[in-house]
């Protein structure tokens, strides 16, 4: 045992308290039926580790498992939706030295919080995913990067990769073959920005999470300079069921263009939120009932569906939509990490957008000029309309501004900040204009 | 000096790098000193950097960038509020104002008995749970009502 | 090659270009900040921005790779849109201060706002507020207006060798800055100021002097060490206001010490020699040329005539112009006097006439980047070499392995593969071990004198000297992947070696083992015209005495050239002794001050920048430069002030008018660069036998010259002076030797060696070998004390005897 090492960590954590089970299909959270189910024990149970000694002790061919990653339409599940097996097939396969495999569990973007639920419900099976996928990738060593926030989640996952660890899950010469594996918890400590891959790895590397300019691309430039393969932590753990089940199975879970099952974070003005594992391509209204439909017998005003730097909707541009990529793209916005903010028709969408574009300012890293000082301008252009000194051109100046932002920084977090401020003033236009006129908000009369 | 049990703790760190890379153990070690000494003074960070052998500068870099690492006394107990979107829209300004009246003090301000401080924080990425706060950095409270916070504070003191 | 286009202009460019770099070529101007063509790409301003077809986005040219077929747009209208939105982000939270911006004028941010952007600006919010850093004495600050584009930051971090400033903070509240409190102490930091786009950071003695555009320009020649910088001095008024480098790609790049700098505050020191002064009866009065000429060559005159012509001594610093040296050495011939030496801080002479040529660094500065296998020996590089240290560091970011032999551990701020630290005595020893290690790898038997051959026969080779050889021969390391076949090896000599009276053995070791491991290298000489003083023959002839001698067997009398005695020569209390017997003492000299105290004459002469001259680099290079003023009050160009001395002592062959005609009479009418590769060899005749009767323990000492103690106009130049570099004269040694001695910190000795003594507080530094105490030379406070690398003698003593320290040798002569 190393010295230091968290040996008293009880790995049973709680069963979640909100989210019905009823209607969901487990699949990345498939331990939650059961009483302990972050342990080891209850994974093993649940025939876990079964698909990474197959192929390890099998030597299935690396081209193979990508394969059936290809088959099964796995698109990458922390925002940006880059077809997993596509992305496994850029990792150089010969290189001399050692490649890195990195899991991003930094959950910062505002509504998201589904693989916080991975690494303290269902630990092991995302330790499997990871290690299949460095067998795949010819990865030694992995880093899961953990949000800072979550601390009690951390020290879970930890304890479990040390239990992993002590059944021969990971290590030296895995199931007595010359495959070797070691994986490490690490955390962020409070930067948004980190959620960003190549920002995370600066992370990793000790350093201030400024993003980096690409290409190069993680896969020849990554961890320490070595290659790298970067996946969220939804991706990794949905592999065991891959490989368990065929590819095929998982494209059939879900629609075409989008396999397999989605986490669907909601939060906001919902009686339930929660997350919730159902197939890709739900209809909105479906999911919308599942986490209890709108508090307090309210209505549905709007809905941002995948975090903050996808485009808000309004109640009927979401009401007929279906939640997979293709369903939210014709509908006006995007899939994102499938975070839900779901807002009732008491929410005054200026002073939403106030916080939101606090947020991006707050969060910028300063490293690119567009973001470090569009963003201030933005959130004081805001600010000052919601003190009641806003003026008519503010708007324009608004959209101008995102604009000018938007395509032009090192990262996409310039993009990011932008979409909120475009989208809320061109779908709620006359509540901004209103705002501006009379100097006080049309919802709360504030 | 760094404590026997911080230098354990960043050895173990340490173990999860190649040898040659001792910096990228930065974020850990200040934690830790962080977690052991209530916050980061400017000899906390001479040290950490003396220890893991790299420039001040660079562990400064590290400190003020991501914000749970306090560079000013933080009191004995720092609550970290979510005020973001989804706690926002579950009226997390009705537990601040709470907080902010039972405390006494505004954010970024740490109560006279040196026990209290307050900080507004950004996404904590357990949204489900708004609205949420954090007890030094490390203990989550969420579906937080104004009683559930008198309970906390109660507790704390 | 690729075949791009840039605004439909077809070219051809390498594979790996950027899009900067290829428009750079042609001459197609992009806008930028960030960029800076030796420093990593950061892409972070944006202003670089350009339409590439094919790119829904604008990408940032100095960090896109061309592709073959690419076509980039850099004024297309996408392309202007998003730099002018750059622009205008840059420019809301810039302060705008340009009428009291010393950068006004010389901004790019001024500049490309001109091009880029708007009449008046949309932002109408509170501006950001950014505190000043003070980052030590050399460079200002105004960190509201900087853009954060990391020049700095990387400047230090990559070129200097070591992160001084960062970028701390995130978003709008990120700012540039050092550790709390602390300066950037890099000896390159002025680099920073020419680096930076805009007036965050600018140059602290200039500030506020003047404009940019009142300066006059004018090319010169950095006059402190070796490498021949090429500079660029701002005038105005007939004053010198500042100093910048003049880019020259093979010798300073873009890039300039900070001793080359801020040295020029002293040309404008209070203690300028601005008349012509005699001394009566202990008493300096001003007096006219005519007569100050008359004086001293008459003096000079009725003591050569009276004890003959070896009873003068005449000794010229190394940061003298080549024209200055020959016309002292043909001075001194006509009078038939061979006592001319310019080697003031050397104490081993056993090399001279046994040297085939002219000794120099024997490769060019840019082939040190391109070097394998490096091996220093006896050199604190980055104080001595500041910039030429960079060279070495960007050699060993690219891949080379660097070995020291020295006494002093001082980072170099770049890698060190193998080092051995000792003291001075013992270098010889370890370079036998290399030698001897490197002939066992190939099996050589060696043809050495006989005390080498009896030498090797009795060392050891340790495992640190092994790996030093094995490395030399190119072969892999334990971290290194393939050995190498004929590695480029490179071999140097340091200042500290040159000051070591075991100077000759380490040299003709040095010799013996480039020789099997066919290095190249050579000497690095101290000061901007070493080479060209050893060129020109500054040095005794047959039956001359050396600088040394010159002092051991005192004269009566002496002529100096631009020499401080006790701070310039090697061994301080032998100069001052030497000096005090003399009858006269005659000093061409810039500067008035005690440190001429025993002078008799003082004959005030013209420093670099105003008169014209020729140095001759460490690598050979002839540079010949002009004044840049008018000469201060009645100084006169030293080579004038010779000539005519030389027509006052009645002597032939002075009949020069200018300093051109110096010249050519040097050359002959050649091209200096012919002549010069006809001469420059390092090889000895034969290598040299061995002293074998050197003493083997005893403490010695480390006279090691501080970088800004270094020559007259450098001791003056306050803003240096007030850097960390400038701290007193300590006794120091590492904590070991501190035990043995019976020492703690801040304990005060009596610093003992043959001619003299120091009163000095003991300080703990662990760089310094065990057996040596490190006490820096060229100061007022060490000057009691004897050679630079001698033995020496420690013992505490009373704390009353340590006197708070206050300059008074440099103070200016009532």
């Amino acid at each position: 045992m190393v010295t230091g090492a968290k040996t008293s960590v009880n790995t049973t954590a709680k069963k979640p308290v909100m989210t019905d089970l009823k209607g969901q299909t487990l699949l990345t959270l498939r331990s939650l039926n059961e009483e302990n189910p972050a342990s080891l024990e209850t994974y093993i149970k649940l025939g876990g580790y079964a698909q990474l000694k197959r192929i390890v002790t099998e030597k299935v061919k690396a081209t193979d498992i990508i394969t059936q990653i290809k088959t099964s339409n796995l698109r990458g599940r922390g925002g940006a939706g880059f077809p997993t097996g596509l992305k496994w097939s850029f990792m150089p396969r010969y290189y001399d030295g050692t490649k890195y495999l990195v899991c991003n569990t930094d959950e910062g973007e505002p509504g998201t919080f589904k693989d916080r639920d991975i690494i303290r419900y269902n630990p092991h099976q995302l330790i499997e995913g990871m290690a299949i996928a460095a067998y795949t990738l010819g990865a030694r060593v992995g880093y899961n990067y953990i949000h800072g926030e979550i601390w009690q989640d951390y020290d879970i996952f930890e304890a479990a990769l040390h239990e992993a660890k002590a059944a021969g899950y990971l290590g030296e010469n895995l199931f007595g073959s010359n495959f070797s594996f070691d994986l490490y918890a690490v955390h962020g400590y409070g930067a948004y920005i980190c959620g960003e891959e190549t920002a995370l790895i600066e992370s990793i590397e000790g350093k201030k999470g400024q993003p980096r300019f690409k290409p190069p691309f993680p896969a020849s430039y990554g961890v320490f300079g070595k290659p790298t393969n970067v996946n969220n932590t939804e991706s990794y753990t949905s592999i065991p069921w891959i490989l368990q089940h065929g590819g095929q199975a998982f494209a059939d879970l879900g629609v075409p263009n989008s396999g397999g099952t989605k986490l669907f974070s909601i939060s906001g003005h919902v009686e339930k939120p929660g997350n919730y594992e159902v197939k890709m391509g739900m209809p909105f209204a479906d999911l919308l009932a599942l986490a209890g439909g709108i508090w307090k017998g309210r209505q549905l005003k709007a809905v941002i569906p995948g975090g903050p730097s996808t485009a808000v909707m309004t109640a009927e541009m979401v009401q007929n939509a279906t939640m997979d990529y293709d369903g939210l793209s014709k509908a006006g916005s995007s899939l994102g990490a499938g975070s839900m903010i779901v807002m009732d028709d008491t929410t005054c969408m200026v002073k939403t957008l106030k916080r939101l574009s606090y947020f991006f300012y707050e969060e910028s890293c300063g490293q690119c000029t567009p973001c470090r000082e569009g963003t201030g301008w933005v959130y004081r252009v805001i600010s000052r309309i919601v003190d009641g000194k806003g003026k008519m051109e503010d708007l324009d100046l608004l959209t101008d501004v995102s604009n000018n932002i938007s395509g032009r920084t090192i990262c996409a977090l310039g993009d990011a900040a932008a979409t909120p401020v475009l989208s809320f003033i061109k779908h709620f236009r006359p509540e901004f204009e209103y705002y501006i006129t009379h100097g006080k908000s049309m919802v709360d009369g504030r | 000096m760094l404590s026997k049990e911080s230098i354990e703790k960043i050895d173990y760190e340490l173990t999860k790098y190649p040898a040659d890379k001792r910096q990228a153990a930065v974020m850990s070690a200040l934690r830790i000193v962080q977690t052991e000494r209530g916050w980061l003074s400017k000899e906390s960070m001479t040290e950490v950097a003396e220890y893991l052998r790299i420039p001040e500068i660079a562990v400064m870099e590290v400190a003020t960038f991501y914000n749970m690492y306090d560079l000013e006394p933080v009191g004995k107990y720092k609550i970290s509020i979510c005020t973001n979107i989804s706690c926002m829209l579950r009226d997390s300004d009705a537990i601040v104002t709470h907080l902010q009246n039972k405390l006494g003090v505004g954010f970024n301000e740490v109560t006279p008995d040196g026990k209290f401080c307050l900080k507004e924080g950004e996404c904590m990425g357990a949204c489900g749970g708004a609205p949420l706060l954090i007890v030094n950095n490390h203990t989550m409270h969420e579906f937080l009502t104004v009683d559930k916070v008198d309970a906390i504070l109660e507790e704390l003191k | 090659m690729l075949h791009i286009e840039i605004d439909g202009k077809p070219l051809e460019v390498e594979h790996g270009s950027t899009i900067i770099d290829a428009a750079d070529k042609v001459g197609i101007a992009i806008p930028r900040f960030c960029y800076h063509k030796k420093l990593s790409v950061a892409a972070n301003c944006r202003m670089c921005l350009v339409q590439v077809e094919k790119f829904n986005k604008p990408l940032p040219a100095c960090a896109t790779p061309v592709a073959d077929g690419m076509k980039i747009f850099t004024r297309s209208k996408a392309a202007v849109e998003a730099q002018k939105s750059v622009m205008e982000f840059l420019l809301i939270n810039h302060p705008l201060d340009c009428p009291i911006c010393d950068q006004g004028g010389e901004c790019d941010l001024q500049d490309i706002a001109v091009a880029y952007g708007a009449s008046g600006s949309r932002y109408a919010e509170e501006k950001r507020v950014v505190l000043n850093k003070n980052i030590g004495p050399l460079i200002s600050t105004d960190m509201t207006r900087c853009i954060q584009c990391t020049r700095c930051v990387r400047f230090l971090k990559e070129v200097g060798g070591m992160q001084e400033l960062g970028l701390v903070g995130r978003g709008e509240h990120a700012e540039i800055t050092a550790y709390v409190d602390k300066s950037v102490n890099s000896e390159l930091s002025g680099n920073i100021i020419d680096l930076c786009p805009v007036g965050a950071l600018t140059n602290k003695p200039f500030r506020y002097s003047a404009r940019s555009w009142e300066l006059t320009r004018r090319p010169s020649i950095a006059p402190h060490d070796g490498l021949g910088s090429h500079i660029e001095v701002h005038v105005k008024d007939n004053k010198v206001m500042r100093v910048l480098p003049r880019e020259k790609e093979s010798i300073n790049e873009c890039w300039l010490s900070d001793r080359d700098r801020y040295s020029y505050v002293g040309l404008n020191s209070p203690d300028r020699l601005k008349v012509p002064m005699i001394k009566h009866n202990g008493t300096w009065v001003e007096t006219d040329w005519k007569t100050a000429l008359e004086f001293a060559a008459g003096q000079i005159k009725d003591i050569t005539n009276q004890h003959g012509a070896d009873s003068l001594g005449v000794l010229a610093s190394p940061n003298s112009t080549m024209e200055e040296g020959y016309l002292i050495k043909q001075l001194a011939n006509g009078l038939g006097c061979g006592n001319v030496d310019y080697r003031l801080r050397q104490t081993d002479f056993r090399l001279d006439g046994k040297r085939v040529g002219i000794p120099w660094m024997g490769c060019n500065i840019q082939e040190i980047e391109e070097l394998d296998r490096i091996l220093i020996i006896g050199s604190n590089l980055r104080n001595e070499h500041p910039l030429l240290a960079q060279r070495f560091r960007k050699a060993v970011a690219n891949g080379a392995e660097l070995s020291v032999v020295s006494p002093l551990d001082n980072d170099p701020l770049m890698k060190v593969a193998h080092k051995v630290i000792v003291r001075p005595n013992d270098m010889v020893n370890v370079l036998g071990q290399i030698l001897k290690a490197m002939s066992g790898l190939q099996r050589l038997s060696l043809c050495l004198p006989p005390s080498l051959n009896a030498l090797l026969e009795t060392i050891t080779v340790r495992p640190n000297t092994q790996a030093m050889a094995e490395s030399l021969a190119g072969l892999a390391g334990p971290d290194g992947l393939v050995d190498l076949v004929a590695p480029k090896v490179g071999l140097f000599i340091g200042n500290m070696a040159l000051s070591d009276p075991r100077f000759t053995e380490m040299y003709s070791m040095m010799e013996a083992i480039g020789g099997i491991c066919g290095a190249k290298g050579g000497i690095l000489p101290a000061a901007a015209n070493s080479t060209g003083m050893h060129f020109m023959g500054v040095m005794p002839n047959a039956t001359g005495m050396h600088a040394r001698a010159m002092l051991e067997v005192p004269r009566k009398a002496y002529l100096l050239l631009n020499v401080e005695p006790e701070l310039d020569c090697q061994h301080a209390a032998l100069a001052k002794a030497a000096m005090a017997q003399a009858e006269c003492v005659v000093a061409l000299t810039a500067y008035k001050s005690e440190a001429l105290e025993n002078a008799d004459v003082l004959l005030p002469i013209a420093p670099f920048t105003e008169t014209s001259g020729t140095f001759m680099s460490m690598e050979g290079r002839v540079q010949s430069f002009s004044a840049v003023t008018k000469p201060l009050a009645e100084c006169r160009p030293a080579w004038k002030v010779l000539r005519v001395l030389a027509n006052t002592l009645g002597l032939d062959g002075f009949d020069f008018d200018s300093s051109e005609a110096v010249k050519n009479a040097i050359f002959k009418g050649e091209k200096p660069s012919t002549v010069v590769w006809r001469n420059l060899n390092n090889n000895l005749k034969e290598l040299v036998e061995i002293e074998v009767n050197i003493k083997s323990d005893g403490l010695q000492r480390i006279g090691e010259v501080p970088q800004y103690e270094s020559d007259p106009i450098v001791r003056r130049s306050v803003p240096l002076q007030k850097t960390k570099y400038n701290i007193r004269p300590m006794a120091r040694m590492r904590a070991e030797q501190m035990a043995q001695l019976d020492l703690v910190e801040g304990d005060i000795v009596l610093a003992t060696q043959d001619k003299g003594s120091a009163v000095l507080q003991v300080k703990l530094d662990n760089h310094v070998a065990m057996g040596c105490i490190r006490i820096a030379a060229s100061h007022e406070q060490t000057i009691g004390l004897g050679d630079l690398m001698g033995d020496i003698t420690i013992e505490k003593t009373s704390k009353e005897l340590y006197k708070p320290y206050e300059t008074t040798m440099l103070k200016v002569v009532a």
